[in-house]
């Protein structure tokens, strides 16, 4: 039976690269590495990587950044639908705020970095009226040695996430009677909400900011292009050993990736402590009756926080458009002098294959990601069954640090002669493409009609027809959305891409961050364009697609 | 083959070792089985159960046969039979002719053959001519019509009624009513009704078994 191989093959794909690529990174923490002729188990790689300079400030930078990214987009979204869900304007951010999740990180994080350089687009706005400077003054304003704007990047992209996260599980609270309810009882919009619905609601979206954080503390594109460099943080460290020519720098990446394990466990063992502290305040207030009558200043800051981090990547991406058609752009005008093509046309050889192995990767990942997804969704209802732990498994690609498992997989991947290939690429992306792509299509599927399915079925059609010719047609919209998502997924992927692409299979998101070190804003400008473009692709296509058609049939329009 | 209608016999559905239903009956061709009770008495699950679709959460003992086939041994869809919710359930990305082409049986070959038993079906149900239409763009009663239509050309053993009435407003309700037992008397199909509507029964005729009482 087909749908049986469905949760098999998921199970299997999401335990299997993370099992042997952890094992493939700690062992050789150990000095176990036969290909090597490490054969014994030994401390010394332990030792060596703790006398490298200023490791430990690398493991605090990132720790630092997965608990202040975390603190921080959580809070921003806390209060920003604590103090307006329900509102128009509620509704108008959502729209503004929804495209940035599909943006690539990297692309975010150049975003960023484009607008608060010195000689960034915001100090071009204000120069030299307000400031008078006639040169960019010499701040270390990206690449801040606490890694402050680094950590912006990250927050500017995890808002959006978790703003999604968060209204997924709302229509499982009844939002608008505890309103009434707690306003009734004398509470302002923002106690209401965090003492009546807000518990309910994070036990709903606990794993997405479990992932926020396994992500923040192990990110590499976005510390590339915008954290601290001396020292950097600690996965960024340890890309650079796997890197290395010198193969027995692996032992000393893999005593790395351990550390890197180490603090991400950290960062999510202190989360669980301030969830505690939470629940006590939570508590206090509640048997203190804490009404907060007079909460306009936290709504204003809320949506101004929210406001503030979707305007800059917006502003910042602008930027990057401007950038990829500017001609000469001197200090501190604030538009180019010219406009030209020739940066595009320059890149346009180079980006050719890049763009190729992009949208290659990228569709068969989501593709297979799609085909499984179905699958498990059509087992679990001939079980009749919803399956708890299976769930915790989609996580678990998202938990565990990618850089700690991706690079003991390149290990087997080396093994078997398949580095830097295509299909070792798919597999690598289909890993984190695939809880995404089970995540957006469950809803959908769960909310089809099922007599539909019954009447065909009393129609002499067998369950596959039923799918191709009944089911499928009726969800292409969902389908195409997660589609979409899954694509935007792989188009984002960083470091997977270049441990297991090994330098010689690039992607557009390689290939820009790669781009970062250089400084060439203009090429930067057309990659980081592509970036944007591409996830903006796909939701075009699942939108316009289904409309296109079923333009005929008014019961499937929207 | 003989037309002997439905035999339920000895058909027992439990949820968690709670007995729902327990029935052992037959239809005759062109007769009405009428079954009443409250909500959450069974009522579904004993459509579900002779439809093919029971929950793997109940567990369901004895046989359903129709015209001496044992139509539980089959999956469902070789079971051949043809159901009518309270909603016409149209299928929204085909038009009418494309929704009952869809029933039509394999064994009609040919698109322009299959095309003509289409609108002889949808003639029979006073909506001939209405191939071409979107069922989005189609009132209340129309869609019921081609819903009916649809289930008949699928050429179904039986008929499971499952409320069909109910959502209808009361005129076009006893019309309806009318249509789908003549039609079904016509065809020569046991029907099962499943209702909570004393009107349905006594316009169905046929016996009247309660459950969940």
């Amino acid at each position: 039976m087909l749908t049986r191989l469905g949760p098999l093959v998921t199970i299997l794909l999401l335990t299997g690269p993370i099992a042997f690529g952890l094992a493939g990174t700690v062992l050789p923490a150990f000095g176990f590495l036969p290909v090597l002729g490490g054969m014994e188990l030994t401390l010394q790689h332990v030792h060596a990587l703790l006398s490298q300079p200023a490791i430990l400030t690398s493991a605090a930078i990132s720790l630092a950044a997965g608990l202040v990214t975390a603190l921080f987009s959580l809070g921003v979204v806390v209060l920003f639908v604590a103090g307006w869900a329900g509102t128009q304007l509620f509704g108008r951010v959502q729209h503004l705020v929804s495209p940035l999740l599909s943006l690539p990180h990297a692309a975010a994080a150049f975003a960023l970095a484009f607008l608060i350089a010195p000689s960034g687009m915001a100090a071009r706005l204000i120069s030299p009226a307000l400031t008078g400077w006639e040169r960019p003054p010499d701040l270390l304003v990206v690449h801040d040695p606490m890694g402050l704007s680094m950590m912006a990047g990250l927050i500017v992209k995890e808002i959006p996430f978790l703003l999604l996260m968060t209204l997924a599980a709302l229509p499982q609270v009844r939002l608008k009677e505890t309103r009434t309810l707690a306003a009734s009882m004398g509470y302002g919009r923002v106690a209401g909400f965090l003492l009546g619905v807000w518990p309910a609601v994070y036990r709903q979206i606990r794993l997405p900011v479990f992932a926020v954080i396994a992500f923040a503390t192990s990110v590499v594109d976005v510390a590339v292009i915008l954290g601290p460099t001396r020292p950097a943080p600690l996965a960024v460290r340890l890309v650079e050993w796997m890197n290395d020519p010198d193969l027995s720098m692996r032992y000393l990446a893999s005593a790395g990736a351990l550390l890197q394990l180490t603090v991400t466990a950290v960062a999510l063992g202190l989360w669980m402590g301030l969830e505690r502290i939470g629940r006590f305040l939570c508590i206090v207030g509640v048997e203190k009756g804490v009404r907060l009558r007079r909460d306009a200043l936290l709504r204003g800051a809320a949506l101004l926080a929210m406001g503030l981090a979707a305007g800059a990547v917006f502003a910042g991406l602008a930027t990057l458009a401007l950038w990829s058609f500017a001609g000469l752009w001197q200090f501190p005008d604030a538009l180019p002098a010219s406009f030209t093509l020739k940066s595009w046309m320059r890149a346009m050889p180079r980006i050719a294959s890049p763009l190729y192995t992009t949208l290659l990767a990228g569709l068969l990942a989501t593709l297979i990601a799609g085909l499984l997804a179905i699958l498990c969704l059509m087992r679990e209802e001939e079980t009749g069954r919803r399956p708890r732990r299976a769930l915790m498994l989609l996580y678990l690609p998202l938990l565990v640090p990618q850089v700690a498992f991706v690079f003991g997989l390149q290990l087997f991947l080396i093994y078997a002669d398949l580095l830097a290939t295509l299909p070792a690429l798919v597999l690598a992306h289909l890993v984190f493409v695939m809880p995404y792509a089970y995540l957006s299509l469950k809803d959908p599927w769960h909310a089809f009609d099922r007599r539909y399915n019954q009447v065909a079925a009393g129609f002499g059609k067998g369950r596959w027809r039923r799918l191709a010719l009944v089911r499928l047609p009726m969800m292409t919209r969902a389908v195409l959305t997660m589609g979409a998502i899954g694509f935007a997924v792989s188009v984002g992927l960083y470091l997977p891409t270049v441990l297991v692409g090994a330098g010689r299979l690039t992607t557009i998101t390689s290939e820009a961050v790669a781009l970062a070190s250089g400084g060439d804003r203009r090429i930067i400008g057309v990659y980081a364009f592509w970036q944007m473009l591409l996830p903006m692709l796909g939701f075009g296509v699942a939108t316009l697609l289904p409309a296109l058609i079923f333009r005929r049939f008014r019961g499937m329009q929207v | 083959m003989t037309k002997e209608g439905l035999f339920l016999d000895g058909v027992t559905i439990a949820l968690e070792g709670r007995v729902l239903v327990s029935l052992t009956c037959r239809v005759a061709p062109g007769e009405v089985l009428t079954v009443m009770g409250p909500s959450g008495a069974g009522k579904s699950s004993l459509l579900a159960y002779l439809g093919g679709f029971l929950e793997p959460a109940f567990t369901a003992r004895g046989r359903a046969l129709v015209d001496g086939v044992e139509i539980t041994a089959l999956p469902a869809e070789e079971r051949h039979v043809g159901i009518l919710f309270q909603d016409p359930l149209l299928f929204p990305h085909m038009s009418v002719a494309g929704n009952l082409m869809f029933a039509l049986p394999e064994s009609v070959k040919g698109r322009a053959e299959r095309m003509r038993h289409a609108e002889a079906a949808l003639a029979g149900v006073e909506m001939a001519g209405m191939g071409d239409r979107d069922p989005a763009t189609l009132s209340g009663g129309q869609k019921a019509r081609v819903a009916l239509a649809r289930v008949l050309v699928s050429e179904p053993r039986m008929l499971l009624l499952d409320e069909p009435f109910s959502k209808l407003d009361m005129e076009l309700r006893q019309q309806m009513r009318m249509l789908v037992f003549s039609k079904a008397r016509e065809s020569g199909l046991p029907v099962l009704l499943v209702t909570h509507d004393e009107a349905d029964a006594k316009a169905a005729g046929g016996e009247i078994v309660r459950i969940g009482e």
